[in-house]
């Protein structure tokens, strides 16, 4: 003990170091952490934390036996699903074709421009959206009017709600995806492509026999932790395109929460409702690093 | 071009074009709102679709910037960025190389709890009360402090600190060197690519900020221009732009929307050209060996 503090007394400086940052952590993590507890008790702002009388589980019974909650599950797995389905194999095949550009200029050119998204806000790719999709004023149904087509609403259509986010997704990340798997491309050994030209392959066949199978451990581990991430749906862009003509679809967990906790001032059953999916979340995250571990040499931690 | 079979030749002119519509696609929404910013309001009003303007004009953003809500909140941006910047720069840096010190007793448990952050999330209420219980609704610091650092940078920058050598730090405290000026004098010089990685990845952060400042701040002159787009744009509420110049005729709607969308990305636009430069290295940066 006595070395500890003669050891903690030499070396203050680092300490101090980290202190700014080890109280950060404790407040504005670890703080939020230990206020889950309202989620098991009727908590009143007037009563305080230590007041607030407990009650157990009642809000997760509430939960999980109301109507709502079969609605958020279903749109928010829909949601992660078909972004694993249509967005997550965008960057593995844009970073393909990526690489098979010669002219270095438009290669950079081509990436420049497909990152660029990734670095604007949700606001602003909604306002896009709207600008583009809107059924009075935006381009693309002006565009459908110029070619003689009908209009069409997309953005108060429940049926396509889902695709739409999809849409925007791709658009916003699916270029900034590829920087992942570009170095990961970037490391294979020439020769094997020398090799397999040797053997005759054509471009479809070196990019099936090489590439592919060098990046094959990144996209596997990658895919497992997307899973570990379906329950995670990004609050931003939901709300953002929320309207009431498509409520049935677009409410999330955390949308949920947002509405019922901060707007309705239901502070301990939409705590519970956010710890819900938390805990899911966690269990998913742990699970499917474990699987990443066996699949490659390295998971993510 | 020898050696080259037809089918290599498809295959190279068939990507080139796939690439390009890849690339026209992705730039086309950003080229459509700046151009109509820029389109003369009778101009716009009379034709059905605006590629490519005849007359420009600057009249959307006259307007716009006689509003002194819009150009408050491109101040509160202004300050939420420059000031959330460094702060999150020197706490997550220093937490970050002291994290990286093999001396530090407890470091491996501090990294557990850095790390379990990332994992779990006590979700939005639990943070909201927090910030109610410290006094900050409405206060900008709260909009700064409750996104200040993040496991996720402090386990990447502790990372491309442990690529540096040791023996480095050592000299440096033979010749009379603290840990802290140690950090100031050799580390810090040294970490400027990636502090600038980084640095800009928290000022993109704090531009585009949103959610917290939606559920953190009511008082509208508090609004950063993200809120202030979204009450503009998404719910088309005419009072957000406050008082504006009375003999300014007022543009089209529409004009007027993409002229704040485009001031609203100018910032970004900026500094990406920096950006570029480092961020594939900075999302590398000890993410390969962690």
């Amino acid at each position: 003990m006595k070395k500890l503090f003669s050891q903690i007394a030499r070396d203050k400086y680092l300490y101090l170091l980290a202190l700014p940052g080890i109280i950060y952590f404790l407040l504005f993590k670890y703080v939020p952490m230990w206020g889950i507890t309202i989620a098991f008790k009727d908590f009143s702002p007037f009563l305080g934390y230590q007041e607030s009388p407990w009650v157990g589980w009642e809000h997760f019974i509430r939960l999980f036996s109301g109507n709502d909650f079969l609605l958020l599950l279903r749109n928010t797995l829909a949601i992660s699903f078909l972004n694993l389905l249509f967005f997550f194999p965008l960057p593995i095949i844009l970073s393909i074709l990526l690489n098979e550009v010669r002219n270095q200029f438009y290669k950079k050119t081509v990436q420049s421009i497909v990152y660029l998204p990734h670095f604007l806000s949700w606001v602003i790719i909604a306002s896009l959206t709207f600008m583009l999709l809107s059924k009075s004023e935006g381009v693309v149904n002006q565009l459908f009017v110029f070619f003689g087509l009908e209009k069409f609403d997309f953005l108060t259509n429940s049926d396509i709600f889902w695709f739409l986010l999809t849409g925007q997704s791709i658009w916003k990340e699916a270029g900034w995806g590829t920087i992942i798997f570009l170095a990961a491309i970037a490391g294979v050994n020439t020769e094997l492509y020398e090799a397999a030209k040797i053997d005759g392959a054509n471009r479809f066949r070196q990019i099936w026999h090489v590439t592919l199978p060098a990046i094959r451990n990144v996209i596997i581990i990658l895919l497992i932790l997307r899973l570990g991430d379906v329950m995670e749906v990004g609050f931003e862009q939901v709300f953002l395109m929320y309207n009431g003509a498509v409520s049935q679809v677009a409410e999330v967990f955390d949308t949920y929460v947002y509405r019922v906790g901060i707007q309705q001032g239901q502070f301990s059953y939409s705590t519970a409702v956010g710890l819900f999916k938390s805990l899911v979340g966690l269990i998913l995250v742990v699970v499917a690093n474990k699987m990443a571990k066996r699949f490659g040499d390295e998971g993510i931690y | 071009m020898i050696g080259k079979s037809l089918g290599d030749r498809v295959f190279d002119v068939s990507n080139l074009i796939f690439l390009g519509i890849i690339g026209i696609v992705t730039v086309f929404p950003i080229y459509y709102v700046v151009v109509v910013s820029f389109t003369d309001p009778m101009e716009y009003l009379q034709k059905d679709i605006v590629l490519f303007p005849e007359n420009w004009s600057f009249a959307s953003y006259n307007y716009l910037l006689s509003s002194g809500a819009f150009v408050q909140s491109l101040g509160v941006s202004t300050f939420l960025t420059v000031v959330g910047t460094a702060i999150s720069l020197v706490i997550t840096s220093s937490f970050a190389y002291a994290l990286s010190r093999k001396k530090f007793k407890g470091r491996r448990f501090i990294l557990l709890l850095v790390l379990f952050t990332i994992l779990f999330n006590p979700g939005i209420i639990p943070n909201y009360l927090l910030v109610k219980e410290l006094g900050l609704i409405n206060s900008l610091w709260s909009v700064i402090l409750v996104s200040l650092s993040n496991g996720w940078f402090v386990i990447l920058m502790k990372g491309f600190y442990d690529s540096l050598p040791d023996t480095l730090v050592e000299a440096a405290t033979i010749d009379g060197c603290n840990d802290f000026t140690a950090w100031i004098k050799i580390i810090l010089p040294l970490s400027l690519p990636s502090i600038a990685a980084f640095g800009l990845f928290f000022a993109v952060q704090y531009w585009n900020q949103y959610f917290n400042a939606l559920i953190y701040l009511n008082d509208s002159s508090k609004w950063p221009i993200q809120v202030l787009l979204q009450n503009m744009l998404i719910d088309a509420s005419s009072s957000s732009l406050g008082d504006v110049d009375p003999l300014l005729q007022p543009p089209p709607s529409e004009t007027l929307k993409m002229a704040a969308v485009v001031i609203a990305i100018v910032p970004i636009l900026m500094i990406y050209p920096f950006l570029q430069k480092h961020f594939a290295k900075g999302v590398m940066i000890g993410s390969i060996k962690e």
